[in-house]
């Protein structure tokens, strides 16, 4: 494959292909490191409270949590949202990103499919704890009842939720599956005893065959063209749980594209948030680069634009509708008492992404943290406010209420991001947390090496620095045109 | 027990014109291993096109129509609810779930082809030639069942580039 010297390379340093796989495989074959146990312990800990947390909203229900008669939707809906957006950002770089071929997705679409599904699993923790009475959720379900028998409503935009989020959930998992299947049987070549016989239990027999690619492209193109509209579906169908009620602050048309480029907005910050851990943790620095993270960077800019703008329309909209019970809303929101969950919301979400503009702070490590922390508390309370700032002063002035979170409603907050990385963390433990066959197939047209071979054909000098991620390309010898220059 | 000639390169330029060569020398391969898709391989060995991307059309055909019938058969036919004396035959409500399953089938119902046609089963024993060809090695295995003259053949693929040549017996 050619790729042209000006394009920025994509794997830095000088692996060889063995060297990919050396590097790759380490964290899984090798015992696990400190930091790694610091890590997994603290997630675990946090999976515990969940545990607990959990446990008890089940037994006694969702009394448990601060909600009143006002306000029935809060932190658990709140958090939901917040889990399938962060999902979101896995399939777009693995779907979309491939079908726009974007080679620089290759090095990170692994961690970042593992994500989704760890995210989407927490979501899924939420509709049943949000459910009080978990144990009748096949009521959703479209199972015949006794009454001869009453299906579900299938106009209700909740029953379209159930199909949207299992789906998106089975076919992310057999997306990062396939695509986890020529790794594995890397691992397992390597592997001797019991580790061997796991690991080629889940390879499934792969050989890597001419046949085999053939298909396994195919598979994933195919895929990814279902994924892409799967995953824009999905947050769409989340929003009709919203957009479909007749609530002011809900009842917007706005919100299908307003709540997708939200997800991919707080998805992406997860991504950074994840991959500049680990990238630093597995001494990842020559498959993800800064140029990496600067291209997701763009991407949480571009998002981010989008979803100020939405804030923007939905207060235009709200003045121009001429509904009062709308402008109210937009007033209470903006200056009411959950003014500050509006503000934060402000002010993570539209001021702090525009900060991206200037290369110096998107190209900073530490700035990038920060701003990924950032976004993500933002879209946190983005979904606080869309759910419990509309729904706290109701119609009638005498059932205007606060919300006060209790024990239980923190617990189980807190304790979702404890079960969400105690998955990432196992997942990074024991397979591959980069697609070691993709960044192979890059190493001949897109890495430092591959670009300054060519630069020798052309009689130029290619020069890199890993620091900034600057390249200087100079002629060294006049090659004139018709000369051949072998 | 099948006996191969394993010969294994080091890059995907030299095994493509490795391959070549033996296939003008009339030498049969069985067939190719790489650590990732090497792009113009499948030409060479004469690997067709893909037929998966039919498999996912019908089975997202089978999706959109399981859908379909059972929300008419479940709100339409079998007890036609009403919901505030709207339609009870609410097609653009169908839209939704009718997507979900079509992709949902579409995706499983290839992604389960692809198990199969690849013999890629859970537990099946790897039908690798050389271990080395999930790392960094590109291998050619070529049957030596029928073979008369495998130092010939030996040669033949020494001059292809290859930078290893082994001898492998197996079951497959």
């Amino acid at each position: 494959m050619h790729e042209s010297i000006i394009r920025t390379p994509l794997v830095t340093g000088n692996p060889s292909l063995h060297d990919i796989t050396e590097d790759i495989s380490r964290p899984v074959e090798a015992k696990p490191t400190k930091a790694w146990w610091i890590g997994f312990i603290l997630s675990f800990l946090g999976l515990c409270l969940w545990l607990y947390s959990a446990g008890y909203t089940m037994t006694v229900g969702i009394g448990a949590w601060g909600l009143n008669k006002t306000i029935g939707w809060a932190w658990d809906i709140t958090t939901f949202v917040w889990w399938v957006g962060i999902g979101h950002a896995g399939t777009l770089i693995s779907a979309i990103l491939l079908l726009f071929r974007q080679n620089w997705r290759n090095s990170i679409n692994r961690s970042a499919e593992a994500m989704t599904l760890f995210a989407v699993i927490c979501a899924i923790t939420y509709i049943f704890t949000h459910m009080g009475r978990p144990w009748l959720f096949y009521w959703a379900l479209p199972l015949p009842n006794q009454y001869g028998s009453l299906w579900v409503n299938f106009n209700s935009p909740l029953v379209w939720d159930v199909f949207a989020i299992s789906t998106y959930f089975s076919v992310s998992l057999l997306f990062w599956y396939i695509g986890l299947l020529p790794d594995i049987a890397t691992i397992r070549d390597r592997a001797k005893g019991v580790a061997k016989k796991v690991y080629g239990f889940l390879s499934f027999g792969w050989t890597g065959s001419a046949r085999s690619w053939v298909r396994f492209e195919a598979v994933s193109l195919i895929l990814s063209g279902l994924a892409t509209p799967l995953v824009l579906s999905v947050h769409t169908v989340v929003s009709m749980d919203f957009a479909t009620s007749l609530l002011p602050g809900w009842h917007a048309t706005l919100f299908p594209p307003y709540f997708v480029a939200g997800a991919i907005f707080s998805g992406f910050a997860m991504v950074q948030t994840l991959l500049l851990i680990a990238r630093k943790a597995m001494k990842l620095e020559n498959y993800i680069t800064l140029y990496h993270i600067e291209l997701m960077n763009i991407i949480i800019m571009v998002t981010g634009s989008i979803v100020g703008c939405a804030y923007l329309t939905e207060l235009f909209i709200a003045w121009y509708s001429g509904v009062e019970y709308e402008q109210y809303l937009f007033l209470n929101r903006v200056s009411g008492p959950y003014w500050w969950a509006y503000w934060i919301m402000m002010t993570c979400n539209v001021i702090s992404p525009q900060l991206m503009w200037f290369k110096k702070l998107r190209t900073s490590l530490a700035f990038t943290f920060f701003i990924s922390i950032v976004v993500n508390i933002g879209m946190w309370f983005e979904r606080f406010v869309i759910i419990v700032t509309s729904l706290h002063r109701d119609f009638i002035p005498s059932s205007w209420a606060m919300f006060h979170p209790t024990f239980y409603d923190v617990g189980v907050f807190i304790g979702s991001i404890g079960v969400f990385f105690t998955l990432f963390m196992l997942f990074i433990k024991f397979l591959p947390g980069v697609a070691m066959a993709e960044v192979k197939l890059l190493l001949k047209s897109s890495s430092v090496a591959a670009k300054k071979r060519l630069a020798a054909k052309e009689g130029k000098t290619y020069e890199f620095s890993p620091e900034t991620g600057g390249v200087v390309i100079a002629a060294t010898t006049t090659v004139r045109k018709g000369e051949n220059h072998e | 027990m099948n006996k191969y000639a394993v010969a294994l390169y080091d890059d995907e330029d030299v095994l493509k014109s490795g391959i070549g060569r033996l296939q003008s020398a009339g030498v049969q391969i069985y067939n190719v291993y790489t650590p990732y898709p090497v792009h113009g391989l499948e030409k060479l060995v004469g690997v067709r096109r893909s037929r998966l991307d039919i498999v996912a059309f019908c089975f997202g055909c089978l999706g959109v129509s399981c859908a379909f019938l059972m929300m008419w058969y479940m709100i339409t036919y079998d007890w036609p609810m009403n919901i505030g004396g709207k339609p009870n035959f609410p097609i653009i409500s169908f839209i939704p779930i009718c997507f979900e399953m079509t992709v949902l089938f579409a995706s499983y119902g290839m992604g389960l082809t692809f198990f199969l046609v690849n013999r890629n089963i859970p537990g099946s024993t790897p039908r690798i030639m050389d271990e080395r060809a999930t790392d960094d090695r590109f291998v050619v295995a070529v049957s030596l069942n029928e073979e008369k003259d495998p130092e010939a053949l030996n040669t033949l693929l020494r001059d292809s580039g290859a930078v290893e040549i082994k001898q492998k017996e197996a079951t497959y």
